[in-house]
């Protein structure tokens, strides 16, 4: 088999930092070879080397044989690259065929002109057939699922041309149907030629996928392995680089009295539409119920109304029986809301202030953080301190802002802030969402921690394994309404599967 | 413990760097255009720091241009640590003055140590009043402050003039001929003169605003560093999605922000007719002092003891600006090094944000960006 | 990053000091002269050598439209710079940022001790009574503003209202519409003369005729005077007079847009536009600046209130394109002889205009 593409000794150095450590990297015509790696390996910061985007500091890339330059993306086309963005780059009002010829339409016409929309029509309803995408080249994309959208960015590349494509945590915003669905189109892409780089730091999917596999730790290749000749529990030692423990301990614990309720909510998301359309459930003292389903199901929303931060459109919630439905953020944190939120450099973190500006924030207006209005600094940096050293976030010191941190240690840093509030409920928003492994430990911990403690726990994941790990009870979410609840262990992942893609899961 | 005071040592060493490389270089680079006027940057250089350090009263008149440009920094300084571009610092400051003298025709017969504290209190909120309304519909309406700030400083402007030729001229109040100037403040209303007490001062108009200046600069400080209000603003300011979170009212401290940025732009006004003017003119343009406001801040880094520095190089620039002038160095030459300071300092700013920049244009996340 | 700014500064700094090392080779002829300009910063030292007496040495302070206003500011930097060829003086100037300005420019000259401070605007007035306190001994003068009862104050004011006068009865008698604006910059009582001058020019030729009177606020913004004149020229007006310094560059570049009239001020201003500049109202600003110059160094400067006014042609039109008719022109100077004969007093202010009465001539 030959080697479509070489990467030889690619360093890539950021100030301060290296991002790629003299990186040997190979694909072969015709596999699926997957790039695996915690958050940060620089999995991405190599294959955006690759696709033009950033510049090696060092190093030799090979494109079938031939040492190339590539300068930029458009150079990366011209050899034959495409990259599928772990973020969508589509334009949502345009149909799917006017997506994919954006930026290289077909012209026809009086000095050519005119757009060929017909031949491009054809074109793109071919490739899709060749490949099995079963896409519609007519559809508006903001009718068509993710799925399909992810769908329509393959296609965009293979209509450029491309015979070696990279995807960028493809299964990110997939359900489990989904991505098996994905597996297959990509089975089908290698079978005519190409060849694909999976970019990942799930390990199911590395078993159910790839050809072979490159562990990236630290900038570094550790290996590369036949899947055959490889397991689960090997490469995520070999990912981390000790031995991990990827069950979660947990005990029976009795659920107390209803914390949260909540009756019929509904809000609308920033476009207006209706996104939550009527929410009812229940979350007691002492267990951790998990709102499993898609992303964009109204998850965001839901979080976002529970917390203050949006104003709801029908229905109520109440914490220990107080309504709290029309209640600013500051009331609700009043009654004893914590909350990790989902995007923690948007709403967790002010990352231009220092940790300790950080660690007062949501209490700063309670004594002892203040008094009198004026801000009690001594008592601020100390709380902090305690943060720091009682959740082992890794930093100089409560001084520095909280942008320098990296977003492992910012995740356990806003964990550590929201649980020392000594809350009744906690909202747990994605709470590892790109953190590594290490700390997806420590916080799956502590969350078991605080429901042990008696605290109410509502788990919004986009992670099945997550959510089935840690839940007493799961309740899924598919466009903006529960549309079951079970118990955590009762739950298997096709039942879960279902329900996430809106089947007809109750009966099920 | 040596460890965090280092760290924070280091941000503070961090801070002040760029802008003091920005002033030598700019210096450096206006030596070449006054040579280019065929003058000597040698002599043009003497001459500006003579004429604004070279003796008591010479200092006095830097100290004298220093004043206003303190508050309407502060002012900028503060609405920007809150996210806000407060352009409208120059209207603020107009409406600061003519509520000055208002209060100085209606309480004119109150005793001398009642009348000044009555003047400042009333140009502040003149210029709160002012900047109540931007600030409001920021809030409520989500309005951009810029254009509106921008609009109300011509209203600012053609309200004062208004004022001054139908209402507060001295043909009218006092039935003199009439003046393209507003009645005079009160002798009693009037700040002290530095010069009345150290005569060393000599000629100059430096008088005890600059004290009131720097004092509304360290309160400034102790308002945005040491207060809740502080710590909100400046949360909003960096954040406003997490201060939100963090039970913080975005709408609240927006409108706030602004009265307060507005109140110290009134205080500029209220202090150059107390301490130099003791009138209002008629004029046909901005004043000026709130554009310079946002020179200042930008150079101060929005922090008040970087203002004060960089209000007090500023006033060295436009006072020794005289004594180049007199020298025959075109007064453009000072224009041209405040200006390259300035774009030396935007240019830091934009560099500081490039990470961010290329991060949008690539869709890549922070982690990777930092690859850590 | 900052080491990437530290590097495109040098690159900058070199590029800079090239260009600055042709322009002086170019140019080695403004280079040397311009030295010695330098030299009276230490006056003692250089001045005593090339010349056995001092020169005189005269400031003059801007108010805030600065030097190249087009009008009252470049008006009297010329005057002084007649002075300058004439006898032999050294003339310098401090422009005026802000009104605060005012105060500190004119303490500056005082501690130079130049021989003559002129402060150029009625708004110095309040700063320069109490300077004129403060230095006993120098001497300033004044433009547009009287009263300040100083012994070392010259005073130099202009009748603008009867140079406003002459030019208004060529309006009145030019216009075919019977409608004449009035673009004025700021409506205080200096304006003010204008205008009443102005309306009362055109009523005692024709009474029929309207005066649309506007004010620019802004002595500056001369797309506010396009914008007014057009408004004024939509409203019927085919001649438009202004006092509104730059503003009225607007009036005359909409004249030539639309072909109508307009009047220029202060200085003959014809040039802007000799097909649409009918004739200029002249004010001397110039002369009066000389005139005062010259006491000084003849030693007779007196304090108190010099008045330019038609009978000494301190004030005045001028028709240096030709656009005037013969017939215009002997109205006009009919009026004008009247005026230096006292027959009759131009009104200066309101009151006055609404009770003066067109003469019989």
């Amino acid at each position: 088999m030959t080697n479509v593409v070489e990467m030889k000794n690619i360093t890539k150095v950021f100030p301060g930092v290296v991002a790629n450590d003299s990186v040997n990297f190979e694909l072969r015509q015709g596999e699926i070879h997957v790039l695996l790696g915690e958050n940060g390996a620089g999995k991405t910061t190599l294959m955006n080397i690759l696709y033009g985007l950033y510049e090696q500091t060092s190093g030799d890339i090979f494109i079938n044989g031939k040492l190339q330059n590539i300068k930029d993306p458009s150079v990366a086309i011209s050899l034959g690259i495409g990259m599928v963005h772990q973020h969508f780059m589509l334009v949502e009002p345009f149909t799917v065929t006017e997506n994919i010829i954006l930026g290289s339409e077909t012209t026809t016409g009086f000095q050519n002109t005119k757009l060929d929309m017909e031949t491009a029509t054809n074109k793109v309803r071919e490739i899709s057939e060749q490949f099995g995408l079963a896409v519609d080249p007519n559809a508006k994309i903001h009718d068509i699922s993710v799925g399909m959208q992810q769908r329509v960015e393959i296609l965009k590349t293979l209509y450029r041309g491309a015979e070696i494509l990279i995807l960028d945590e493809p299964t990110a915003v997939l359900t489990p149907q989904e991505i098996i669905e994905l597996g297959e189109i990509l089975k089908k892409l290698v079978a005519q030629n190409k060849s694909i780089i999976l970019i990942t730091h799930k390990l199911k999917e590395v078993m159910a996928m790839s050809d072979r596999v490159t562990v990236v730790r630290r900038g570094r290749v550790i290996e590369t392995l036949q899947k055959e000749e490889t397991n689960i529990d090997e490469l995520a030692e070999l990912m981390v680089g000790r031995k991990v423990n990827l069950k979660v301990e947990k005990d029976e614990h009795e659920a107390g009295v209803d914390v949260l309720t909540v009756r019929n909510l509904q809000a609308e998301n920033n476009r207006g539409a209706q996104a939550l359309k009527g929410v009812d459930f229940e979350v007691k003292a002492g267990e951790i119920f998990a709102i499993a389903g898609v992303d964009g199901n109204g998850q965001t929303e839901l979080v976002e109304v529970l917390t203050g931060l949006r104003k709801s459109s029908g229905g109520t919630f109440s914490i220990k029986g107080d309504d709290l439905t029309k209640a600013s953020s500051k009331q609700i944190l009043k009654h004893g809301l914590a909350h990790i939120p989902e995007d923690r450099h948007k709403r967790g973190l002010v990352l231009e202030h220092s940790l300790a500006e950080n660690g007062c924030l949501g209490s700063h207006l309670n004594e002892p953080f203040s008094k009198k209005g004026l801000m009690n600094d001594k008592y601020i940096h100390e709380y902090t301190r305690n943060l720091i050293d009682e959740y082992d976030v890794r930093t100089p010191s409560e001084w520095v802002p909280a942008k320098s941190l990296s977003g492992g240690n910012q995740q356990k840093f806003i964990v550590a802030r929201e649980m020392n509030r000594n809350p009744e409920l906690i909202i747990a928003s994605q709470p590892t969402r790109g953190v590594d492994v290490g700390a997806i430990e420590f916080i799956h911990k502590k969350l078991v921690e605080q429901r042990d403690m008696g605290k109410a726990i509502l788990l919004v994941s986009l992670e099945l394994d997550e959510v089935m790990a840690l839940a007493d009870r799961i309740g899924v979410i598919y466009d903006g309404q529960i549309v079951g609840i079970i118990n955590g262990e009762d739950a298997n992942e096709r039942e879960l599967g279902i329900m996430m893609a809106g089947g007809k899961a109750q009966k099920a | 413990m040596q460890m965090q005071r280092e760290s924070k040592i280091k941000i503070a060493i961090d801070n002040i760097k760029f802008p003091l490389l920005a002033i030598v270089f700019s210096f450096i680079i206006g030596a070449f255009f006054i040579i280019w006027t065929g003058n000597n940057p040698g002599v043009a250089y003497v001459e500006l720091f003579s004429g604004s350090l070279g003796t008591v009263s010479r200092f006095g008149e830097t100290m004298l241009k220093t004043t206003p440009l303190i508050f309407t920094g502060l002012a900028v300084g503060f609405g920007y640590r809150c996210g806000l571009f407060n352009i409208g610092v120059e209207g603020q400051y107009i409406l600061g003055t003519v509520f000055t003298i208002s209060a100085g025709w209606i309480f004119r017969d109150l005793p001398g140590s009642i009348l000044p504290v009555v003047l400042l209190i009333a140009g502040a909120l003149g210029g709160a009043i002012w900047a109540f309304i931007p600030g409001i519909l920021k809030a409520k309406r989500g309005v951009n402050e810029v254009i509106i700030t921008i609009m109300l400083n011509y209203t600012a402007l053609y309200i004062a003039n208004y004022v001054v030729r139908a209402v507060l001229n001295p043909s009218i109040l006092q039935g003199t001929e009439k003046k393209a100037y507003s009645v005079m403040i009160p002798e009693q209303g009037r700040l002290t003169m530095l010069t009345e007490i150290m005569p060393s001062f000599g000629y100059s108009s430096v008088n005890t605003g600059i004290f009131i200046a720097i004092i509304m600069a360290i309160i400034t400080w102790f308002i945005l560093f040491k207060t809740t209000l502080g710590y909100e603003v400046r949360s909003v300011g960096f954040n406003p999605y997490a201060s939100e979170y963090g039970g913080i009212s975005i709408a609240k401290n927006i409108t706030l922000a602004m009265v307060i940025s507005g109140a110290l732009a009134g205080l500029a006004g209220a202090v150059m007719i107390t301490g130099l003017t003791y009138k209002v003119d008629m004029a046909s343009g901005m004043p000026g002092y709130g554009f310079d406001g946002i020179a200042v801040a930008l150079v101060g880094k929005n922090h008040p003891i970087g203002i004060l520095a960089s209000a007090f190089l500023f006033g060295i620039l436009k006072n020794g600006e005289r004594k180049m002038q007199i020298a025959g160095i075109p007064k453009e030459v000072i224009g041209i090094i405040q200006s390259i300071i300035i774009i030396f300092i935007a240019a830091e700013a934009i560099g500081s944000y490039w990470p961010a920049i290329k991060r949008k244009l690539t869709g890549k996340k922070e982690e990777e960006v930092k690859a850590s | 990053m900052s080491k990437k700014a530290v590097a495109l500064m040098l690159v900058l700094l070199l590029v800079g000091m090239m260009f600055a090392g042709c322009a002086q080779k170019e140019e080695p002829a403004p280079a040397a002269p311009e030295a010695t300009t330098e030299e009276p910063t230490a006056p003692e030292a250089t001045t005593e050598t090339p010349e056995p007496a001092e020169p005189m040495v005269m400031g003059m302070i801007t108010d805030t439209g600065g030097l190249g206003d087009q009008s009252f500011n470049d008006s009297a930097w010329l005057g002084l710079e007649k002075v300058e060829q004439d006898f032999g003086i050294e003339r310098q100037v401090l422009e005026s940022q802000s009104a605060d300005d005012y105060m500190p420019n004119l303490v500056s000259f005082a501690e130079e001790q130049v021989n003559l401070i002129y402060g150029v605007g009625f708004l110095f007035d309040e700063s320069m009574k109490t300077v004129a306190d403060k230095f006993p001994d120098q001497k300033f003068a004044i433009i547009d503003s009287s009263g300040l009862e100083k012994d070392n104050v010259a005073e130099i004011v202009f009748a603008e209202n009867e140079g406003s006068f002459l030019v208004g009865v060529i309006a009145g008698l030019k216009t075919e519409t019977n409608v004449i604006g009035f673009i004025g910059g700021m409506k205080f009582p200096l304006i003010e003369k204008f205008e009443y001058g102005f309306k009362a020019g055109v009523k005692s030729v024709n009474p029929d005729a309207e005066v649309i009177v506007n004010y620019a606020d802004s002595f500056e913004d001369s797309a506010k005077g396009k914008e007014i004149a057009l408004v004024q020229h939509q409203a019927g007006a085919d001649v438009i007079f202004h006092a509104a310094g730059g503003v009225g560059a607007g009036l005359i570049e909409a004249a030539k847009e639309e072909g109508f009239w307009a009047i220029g001020v202060d200085q003959d201003q014809s040039h802007l536009a000799p097909e649409n500049v009918l004739c200029s109202m002249m004010k001397r600003v110039d002369v009066g600046v000389y005139k005062v110059a010259q006491s000084v160094i003849d030693g007779t400067f007196e304090s108190g209130t010099i008045v330019f006014d038609a009978k000494n042609d301190g004030v005045g039109y001028s028709d240096l394109a030709g656009n005037l008719t013969d017939d215009l022109k002997a109205a006009a100077d009919k009026y004008l002889e009247a005026i230096k004969a006292g027959t009759f007093a131009v009104p200066a202010t309101e009151a006055e205009f609404d009770a003066f009465v067109a003469p019989a001539l």
